[in-house]
């Protein structure tokens, strides 16, 4: 069964056509991967899904339902995380607290009033918060506070946030950039994992190839806003319309 | 104890030991010393202390967490205290359906006021908030006459028909607000070798108040429903992502913090049943900005700090005047006494403005934190632990 269902997504921006005619089938438990050159349309992409930005035309369907036209919290209450490109955290705040909130989003819904419960007694939340830091290789930066976290240490975090709201569909954007070669492969075992035990369907945007070709279950490729090729891994590494996008972007 | 941390027990008890002993610690000097007039252990300044640092403690709730700004939280005040006046006149002379009622009307009117300024943020919601008190202002003044008695006020008089308790029960005087036949302006004086403390009842009372109010703004910092509002501050749009709906938890935030600020109201009408539009003059909701701020925005002791110090500055700096001035420098050369004189006048007196406005940029520029900011940070470095400010 189709987790989600995008059928011709236009989105213009002035002049610049960001989304041509977009079409995207990911399965459930699935890892899709999208690729592509800089300014493609990637991130267009995952903002039409999260309702950061609404499409033109076309439509957006979550296991059935729309997601267009609807709030963020409401796609994320539905079961839609995201990890941003540009690592969005509380800045402000610890690392743990950072992953409690959205626990406890997930726990208790868009809005709860819950002003006297000591913050304290939540021991089940603060562990699930532990748990994902640890899987993510941070068990020891808790009270650090976000912002003095090295940019590899902000994407990890981000992943936490998203990984311990426990999502039906992951949305990651980049979650490798800046990071260092074993971070890198940490983050990818920790995805393979999750993504095997737990059947949370993803879809990752990557430049990193080595981090695409060791997830992806299957790959789109994305050129000026088009998907110009859709397939298994194994038939995207030699495709000759690939490799001209690639190089086209370079130019 | 109290579903509240060790240090958070710990930091409730040292406010309580403050307010409690607040009639010995505020008059350090003998009645006779020529400093007497710098002790501020009189009732009606006290009062005015606790009062404001309740106001402050509340706004903090919304501006300290949230980063809302509000400089419309002045009309709370005023509606508070125009219900209490009110339920003064009409139900009796006990204060304490005038306090709950006073909190429940400002609750009301900020949860209207609210609903409509949360629409924006940033100076727009600043702004929103500023003309909605600027309104309540010019109609409490004029059109609402009736309601407020315009511009000579509202007050209690002597055929009220106070229906709980039966008019002034013949004694041809307006009776006064009391708790239960105990009368707010009722003190015991002891006379201390030279020293004069005076415990008063209205003040006792509302110190209880700002302990309760203060316990509950602790437990709400602490909540996770504390945590969202310090998210929303942090990145808002974030916590949308994250499936938090921000506008209700703001809503919520500002419906306390309007609640908080007409409970101050009803306290001041307790003490002292009388209440002007100028209660809810935009001067009015700015002064709550400047006490937290001066303070420490976002931390938990730093309004009551702040709220403390602007009132004293207020009413004790007001008071020094030229001749005060030239009898304290008067040890000095005849040249030096006027030259001193003329330099210090401008800042106290009428001036004490000035005093307070300098001694706001002189904090907001060293200080981030506020005072209690650099309180905690001064322990720090001389405990060599790792200053780790309140609320930062
Ligand atoms: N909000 C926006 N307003 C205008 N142009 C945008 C906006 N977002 C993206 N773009 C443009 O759309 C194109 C695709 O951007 P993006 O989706 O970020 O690319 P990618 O993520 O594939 O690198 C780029 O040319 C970018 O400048
Ligand atoms: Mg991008």
């Amino acid at each position: 069964m189709s987790a989600l269902e995008v059928r011709g997504v236009n989105k213009r921006f002035g002049g610049l056509q960001a989304l041509n005619d977009v079409n995207l089938t990911v399965e459930e438990g699935r890892i899709h991967a999208i690729i592509g050159p800089n300014g493609a349309g990637k991130s267009t992409l995952l903002n039409c899904f999260v309702g950061r930005l609404t499409p033109d035309s076309g439509t957006v369907m979550f296991h059935g339902k729309s997601l267009l036209g609807i709030q963020p919290y409401e796609i994320n209450q539905a079961g839609v995380s995201r990890v941003f490109q540009t690592p969005e955290i509380f800045s402000d705040l610890t690392v743990l607290e950072n992953v409690m909130i959205p626990a406890l989003a997930h726990r208790d819904g868009k809005f709860e009033f819950n002003a006297l419960r000591p913050m304290r007694r939540e021991k089940d939340i603060q562990k699930l918060a532990v748990d994902v830091l640890e899987d993510l290789g941070m068990p020891d930066k808790h009270d650090m506070i976000a912002s003095s976290m090295s940019r590899g240490d902000k994407r990890r975090l981000e992943m936490a946030m998203g990984l311990v709201q426990d999502p039906k569909l992951l949305l990651l954007d980049e979650p490798t950039a800046g990071m260092s070669r074993a971070d890198t492969n940490n983050t990818i075992e920790v995805l393979r994992h999750i993504g095997d035990s737990r059947g949370i369907t993803m879809i990752i945007i990557e430049h990193d190839m080595h981090v695409v070709f060791s997830l992806a279950d299957r790959i789109s490729v994305l050129a000026q806003g088009t998907v110009i090729v859709e397939d298994q891994p194994e038939n995207i590494k030699g495709n000759v319309k690939v490799q001209e996008a690639y190089l086209g972007g370079a130019q | 104890m109290l579903g509240l941390s060790r240090s958070d027990l710990l930091m409730l008890l040292f406010v309580l030991f403050l307010v409690a002993a607040a009639p010995i610690l505020l008059n350090p000097f003998p009645e006779a010393s020529r400093f007497a007039q710098f002790n501020a252990g009189y009732p009606d300044l006290m009062q005015r202390f606790v009062i404001f640092a309740i106001f402050a403690v509340g706004f903090n709730i919304l501006f300290g967490l949230t980063g809302y700004l509000s400089f419309g939280h002045a009309a709370f005040l005023g509606a508070g205290s125009y219900a209490g006046v009110w339920m003064l006149k009409l139900l009796t002379i006990n204060v304490l359906p005038a306090i709950i009622v006073s909190t429940l009307v400002a609750g009301v009117f900020s949860l209207i006021i609210g609903y409509i300024s949360l629409r924006r943020s940033g100076i727009y919601f600043s702004i929103l908030t500023l003309a909605f008190a600027q309104m309540s202002f010019a109609l409490a003044a004029s059109v609402l006459t009736p309601i407020t008695g315009g511009e000579t006020g509202l007050q209690t008089a002597l055929n009220d028909p106070r229906i709980l308790d039966g008019a002034s029960s013949g004694t041809g005087n307006i009776p006064a607000p009391a708790l239960f036949g105990l009368e707010m302006r009722d003190s015991i004086q002891i006379d201390f070798g030279g020293w004069l403390w005076t415990f008063n009842v209205g003040y006792y009372l509302s110190a209880f108040i700002l302990l309760v109010a203060f316990y509950l703004s602790i437990r709400i910092f602490r909540s996770p429903f504390g945590m969202m509002l310090k998210a929303i501050k942090s990145n808002n749009q974030r916590l949308s992502y994250t499936g938090i709906n921000p506008r209700p938890y703001t809503l919520a935030a500002f419906v306390i913090s309007g609640m908080y600020a007409g409970l101050a109201g009803g306290l001041m009408v307790a003490m002292d049943p009388l209440a002007g539009a100028e209660r809810m003059q935009w001067t009015a909701s700015g002064e709550v900005v400047l006490m937290v701020i001066l303070g420490g925005v976002g931390s938990l002791v730093g309004p009551v700090l702040g709220a403390g110090l602007i009132k004293y500055a207020e009413n004790i700096f007001s008071k020094i005047n030229e001749s005060l001035l030239t009898q304290w420098f008067a040890f000095m050369p005849e040249g030096l006494t006027d030259f001193m004189v003329t330099i210090v006048s401008p800042f106290v007196g009428k001036g004490w403005h000035l005093s307070l406005g300098l001694m706001f940029m002189l904090v907001v520029t060293f200080l981030p934190g506020g005072l209690i900011g650099g309180v905690t940070g001064l322990f720090g470095r001389i405990f060599g632990r790792r200053s780790k400010a309140q609320g930062e």
